[in-house]
């Protein structure tokens, strides 16, 4: 029987493996996700078969209660809040792996790693860690929730020797882990669960919402190193696996939203960036001014252009604003302009949304294409329309050292012959900088709402 | 802000060496935990080292396959590794599997739904957004 179900996990972890490696390509996606139901039908039904579980009737009605929620909740939500959505998904993976360590921990013997009070040292320590990051992995996401979900201000929160006390909360935590391990203590196992809620809780509220595409990542990775240190304990390979599978995922994806914006992941995860996001908010700044433009003069602008070039950002999602954008993008075309989408790697709050929410208005996803793929397109582009982005065509990260966001890889608009600025006011982006580009003698700023903005312009091609 | 920062540092420093010397005597006591561990634990020290082997293969495969994903489906991405890292419930069904009724069951109850929401969840949300990517029809 251990034989066999150590065959089944196998092919589950291939299955799991085979539902990431599908999504290399939108046309294989598709399959891998049936991959990955399947191999996680399979390591269910061969747990279920395992001689340790007897009673049934409690995990039906779990499985019931948690598939009818999570059913009802993933066809209901708005892509738009999609981040949200998933930073919930990964808080409840922490609190799953957290109390599956305390039923590891309260009887040992269904797992066959000891008796209780009485468990070797190695399982401890494993259990603790899988606790200790899934107790982080649950409150930070909670956190990372509410500032997605704007319950709290997306403001990092900072305060005076805030480093210091993670780090002493973290020399701490490994003190109760050794103090855990070495006595078997049950004083210590709750406190270690306490100790890493807090953490999660510090780790997150000093970074900023424009950040979070890298917290939602790394919360990401951690829920996997949760289960892998799970799958330790239980002495189950699966967990590792996919564990190990999630981990590095998350992790890779927190590497490429830092090299986004060319910030290291310390920089991004001590926090305190962009508080200080001062509002310019005059039409002129010294000597230069704005040309602000009417939907009208956009439209004929883009009607005459040969080639326009669209560039969304997480003002887009706000203003709900892809669908009219869409069926802008459909009109310009049949004009005979040549419209493409560019996506830079930190556009939105988490990696891949403008991708998912110009999918979701209809947007082939062949005409959306990514930095460097398109970067060099500006230059023959008659027209660069900026919608609800800013920091990430900010011409400062290419040519002003000083600037906090000096370095980061920008879409090159200013390169367009004309750039359609379209904001709500002259306020300055999530980095709290003024944008140059806005004073450009080749830019056109469109004051207003993303989505009002965009269906005035329709209106006026017509 | 760059004095508060310097003081800060200087702060942590001083921390840390505290820290240091807190570690050393403990290296010492860990030493002593690691050999007791290893005379009683038999033969769960061999799984540890198998499991050690599977764990860093594991984190080899899934650095390739990652890095083959398209950037357009970083989102998919997310929400599938968030679906499939509840496999956490197999955990999860063992402990609300023994007959009878105790506090581990509970756990092992409350973990399968949190579990299955997130399978669930993840799986269908990961599907809507799949089905969404179209090419070009003309």
């Amino acid at each position: 029987m251990e034989t066999l179900s150590g065959l089944a996990y196998i092919v589950a972890s291939v299955l799991f493996i085979l539902a990431i490696k599908g999504l290399s390509h939108p046309e294989t996606s598709r399959r891998g996700n049936r991959f990955g139901m399947i191999g996680m039908a399979i390591a269910i039904v061969t747990t279920l078969f395992l001689p340790q579980v007897q009673s049934y009737w409690l995990i039906a009605l779990g499985i019931a209660i948690g598939g009818a929620i999570g059913t009802v909740t993933a066809l209901r939500i708005q892509m738009t809040s999609l981040p949200q959505l998933v930073a919930a998904f990964h808080s409840l993976v922490g609190l799953a792996a957290v109390f599956v360590a305390m039923a590891a921990f309260f009887a040992p013997d269904a797992y066959g790693i000891g008796t209780r009070g009485n468990i070797h040292a190695g399982s401890l320590v494993e259990m603790a860690l899988g606790t200790a990051i899934g107790a982080i992995t649950f409150t930070g996401s909670i956190i990372a929730f509410a500032k997605l979900q704007g319950l709290v201000s997306g403001k990092p929160l900072t305060f005076k020797f805030q480093h210091l006390l993670n780090a002493a909360l973290g020399g701490l935590l490994v003190l109760l882990i050794i103090w855990m391990a070495a006595g078997n203590s049950t004083a210590a196992f709750w406190l270690i669960i306490i100790v890493s809620l807090a953490l999660g809780v510090l780790l997150i509220i000093p970074i900023g919402g424009a950040d979070m595409p890298v917290v939602v990542s790394m919360l990401n990775s951690y829920s996997g190193w949760a289960a892998a240190g799970i799958g330790f304990t239980l002495a189950n390979t699966l967990l590792i696996i996919v564990g190990a599978l999630v981990g590095s995922s998350g992790a890779i994806l927190s590497y490429i939203m830092c090299k986004g914006m060319n910030r290291s992941f310390l920089n991004v995860i001590l926090g305190g960036f962009g508080g200080e996001a001062a509002g310019a908010s005059a039409y002129s700044s010294g000597d230069k001014t704005v040309k602000p433009g009417s939907a009208e003069d956009a439209a004929f602008i883009m009607k005459n252009a040969g080639s326009v070039i669209i560039v969304p950002g997480y003002g887009m999602a706000v203003a709900q604003a892809q669908h009219a954008l869409r069926e802008m993008a459909d009109v310009l075309k049949k004009e005979g302009v040549d419209v493409k989408y560019a996506i830079h790697p930190v556009a939105g709050r988490m990696p891949g949304h403008m991708n998912v929410l110009l999918a979701e208005a209809n947007v082939p996803y062949d005409e959306v294409f990514e930095l460097e793929d398109i970067n060099r397109d500006f230059a023959q582009a008659d027209v660069a329309f900026v919608i609800g982005a800013n920091d990430i065509t900010n011409p400062s990260a290419k040519n002003d050292p000083s600037s906090p966001i000096y370095g980061m890889p920008i879409l090159d608009v200013e390169k367009a012959k004309t750039v359609l600025f379209v904001k709500r006011s002259m306020g300055s982006g999530y980095a709290g900088i003024d944008n140059p580009l806005f004073f450009g003698n080749n830019t056109m700023m469109l004051f207003g709402d993303a989505k009002k903005m965009v269906e005035q312009i329709l209106k006026a091609i017509h | 802000m760059s004095n508060d920062i310097v003081g800060e540092l200087a702060n942590l420093s001083q921390s840390l060496k505290f820290g240091a010397q807190r570690l050393d005597a403990l290296s010492a006591e860990m030493g002593q935990i690691a050999v007791q561990a290893a005379s009683n634990a038999g033969h769960g020290n061999d799984f540890f080292i198998i499991a050690l082997t599977v764990l860093v293969l594991a984190v080899f495969v899934g650095y390739h396959v990652v890095w083959s994903v398209t950037p357009a489906l970083h989102s998919p991405l997310m929400a599938v590794t968030n679906a499939v890292s509840s496999v956490i419930v197999v955990g999860a069904l063992i402990a609300a599997g023994p007959t009878g009724f105790g506090f581990a069951k509970i756990l092992g109850f409350l973990a399968v739904i949190l579990a299955s929401i997130n399978i669930f969840g993840g799986f269908i949300v990961t599907w809507r957004m799949l089905s969404m990517f179209k090419k070009k029809t003309r």
